[in-house]
């Protein structure tokens, strides 16, 4: 005889070997009908039992994404509830801050929030911070660097806080909804993805909660603890505004047209190239006119990456660009084209820009076109800092591409209003100028002396080049020189290098 | 000289608006408002402290708003706010 009656003794032998219980069939069968049953799992409740049941405590790192710009109600929201709750001393970890998030100068006074990492600050919060508002440092790092540091332990999330415009009862998320009740959009969730993925804890907010499945969801069930379903998560509306508006400034145009023409000439130019453009009004309207080239010569695009926006999208449907890889969806065009083409991928920020990732997509990418709020006679680049020693910006993919793509290419006038952006030292060191590659401007083109080639190829077709030095002096002798700003003794900034070591401090600004 | 309130320019990026009103001091007495005042504030009242002398305007409270304005603008400015303060055209 052989029933598992006689084998008992050996099946307890092998549970000891292995330090293990022997099986006691004690399982009762759950017969509720499962679109029932989904409804009632256990990870949908309210925020305040979200935070509750993560084991949040004072002095933790909680994180979130800004995938809705100055529509985000994300941050706000949860900060507000947590102040609510009394916690103090939280290290908030978003992917970016921006305008809207002005409500955590607050949060900061009262002692709730007392540390910050980000790409980027502006606005009012920006203000107070770089006038010493807090404590301890801000910390930046751009978005692959962030993706990174995350993976690797060096920035740990205790509680990620993730707004979806989708998300099922088991936490099957989406940056957009095919429910007829979606009441927003944004997109890929690629900043969040790292936190989702990392984090101890992930809790989605949602405006949308959905039958299970969602279907080609960002964010796993795998990785989510709870669901909390909100009014609203964000205001699509309000993503294409600020740094990522659609320019219809003439100097932006002629900017982004001399680009066009520096990316046509620059001998990377050829059918398959990829191609990213960063913020800025002169950088994203870049697409723009190289469409008109791509058809002329017959040149299609592999991929375009990064923030997708509507531009792209129009290329890549009239076939000149094959793929789109987006961390982040620009406008809703780009958004609802991630949603609806399959050959429009998201990307998490680690597969976009990291350093240390040998798979991200910067690693392939042939041409960049930049912005800059200055530039250095040796090519550093600032996007950070204002001139006038105020934090205005955000770092970004900014360094991550330049430093990995073939080419890359900053386009900035010489003076905004009286403000020169091409100086003698950047007022803070975001992208090293060994990593960036042309500067363009309206007065003429600078190559970096690193790539002796590529200004003779630009110069046969014609274009203006200028040595960096003519244009910081030219700039000089419009606007004469600048008095020295009043830095104080305090550090408010500290910037990450993609390496993860420390490239530069931003001191308190003293009225 | 005689001089009315009167104003000229713009609020817009770039540009700078003034405004000159009558003084009972001796003077002129600018007050300026500038989003590049930590580094040319001093360079900005220069230009319109001299280009109202020029005009032969030695008394005066001047209100400037300034958006980064350059300093061709900023004289530019001054000149049609004076003219227009003092009904004296210098132009013709």
């Amino acid at each position: 005889m052989n029933s598992i009656k006689d084998r008992a003794d050996l099946i307890a032998a092998a549970a000891k070997k292995m330090g293990k219980e022997v099986f006691s069939n004690g399982f009762v069968k759950d017969s509720t009908p499962r679109f029932e049953l989904q409804k009632q799992a256990g990870k949908v409740v309210t925020l305040e039992e979200a935070i509750k049941k993560s084991g949040l405590k004072d002095g933790m790192t909680i994180s979130f994404h800004h995938h809705f710009r100055g529509g985000d109600k994300v941050i706000n929201m949860v900060v507000a509830k947590l102040a609510e709750m009394g916690f103090k001393n939280l290290h908030l970890a978003s992917s970016s801050l921006i305008d809207v998030h002005e409500p955590l100068i607050e949060h900061i006074k009262n002692g709730v929030i007392t540390k910050i990492s980000t790409s980027g600050l502006r606005g009012a919060l920006a203000t107070e911070i770089s006038h010493g508002l807090m404590d301890e440092p801000v910390v930046f790092r751009s978005h692959g660097s962030r993706g990174y540091a995350i993976k690797s332990g060096e920035l740990h999330i205790d509680v990620a806080f993730l707004g979806a415009s989708s998300c099922d009862p088991l936490g099957n998320a989406a940056g957009y909804s095919t429910s007829e009740n979606a009441k927003s959009i944004c997109g890929s969730l690629g900043y969040a993805l790292p936190d989702a993925k990392y984090a101890d804890h992930t809790i989605i907010l949602t405006d949308d909660l959905v039958d299970y499945p969602n279907q080609h969801n960002a964010i796993s069930e795998a990785d989510v603890d709870y669901v909390v379903v909100v009014d609203s998560v964000g205001d699509s509306s309000k993503i294409s505004s600020g740094a990522i508006r659609d320019t219809k400034n003439p100097r932006d145009i002629l900017l982004a047209k001399q680009a066009a023409k520096v990316v046509m000439n620059s001998g990377y130019f050829e059918n398959g190239f990829s191609l990213q453009t960063g913020s800025g009004g002169a950088s994203l309207a870049v697409t723009k006119y190289l469409r008109q080239g791509m058809i002329d010569k017959g040149i299609k695009a592999s991929f375009a990456l990064g923030g997708i926006t509507s531009h792209m999208v129009k290329l890549h449907q009239e076939g000149l660009i094959d793929r789109l890889i987006d961390v982040q969806s620009f406008d809703k065009v780009a958004a609802e084209s991630l949603m609806n083409d399959p050959k429009h991928k998201g990307v998490s920020a680690n597969e976009y820009a990291a350093m240390l990732e040998p798979g991200s997509a910067t690693h392939y990418l042939d041409v960049v076109i930049l912005s800059a709020l200055e530039v250095d006679v040796n090519f550093n680049v600032n996007v950070l800092v204002g001139s006038d020693g105020i934090i205005r910006g955000a770092i970004g993919g900014h360094p991550d591409t330049a430093a990995d793509s073939a080419l890359s290419i900053i386009v900035c006038p010489l003076l905004r209003g009286r403000i020169p952006c091409v100086v003698d030292e950047v007022t803070t060191l975001i992208t090293p100028g060994s990593t960036v590659d042309v500067v363009v401007t309206e007065f003429g083109v600078a190559v970096n002396p690193r790539r002796p080639e590529l200004k003779a190829r630009l110069e046969a077709a014609g274009i203006k080049i200028v040595e960096i030095t003519e244009l910081r002096d030219r700039a000089k002798s419009i606007i004469g020189n600048a008095a020295p700003l009043p830095f104080g003794d305090k550090v408010v900034g500290v910037v990450m290098a993609r390496d993860g070591s420390v490239m530069d401090v931003i001191k308190n600004i003293a009225d | 000289m005689e001089l009315k309130n009167a104003m000229a320019g713009t609020l817009e990026s770039g540009d700078i608006l003034i405004q000159i009103a009558p003084s009972d001091v001796d003077g002129l007495h600018i007050e300026l408002d500038s989003t590049v005042a930590y580094q040319f504030g001093e360079q900005i009242k220069n230009v319109i402290i001299n280009t109202l002398k020029e005009l032969g305007i030695n008394n005066a409270n001047v209100k400037a708003t300034d958006k980064g304005a350059l300093d061709c603008t900023i004289k530019a400015r001054v000149t049609a706010a004076a003219v227009r303060s003092t009904g004296v055209d210098v132009w013709a």
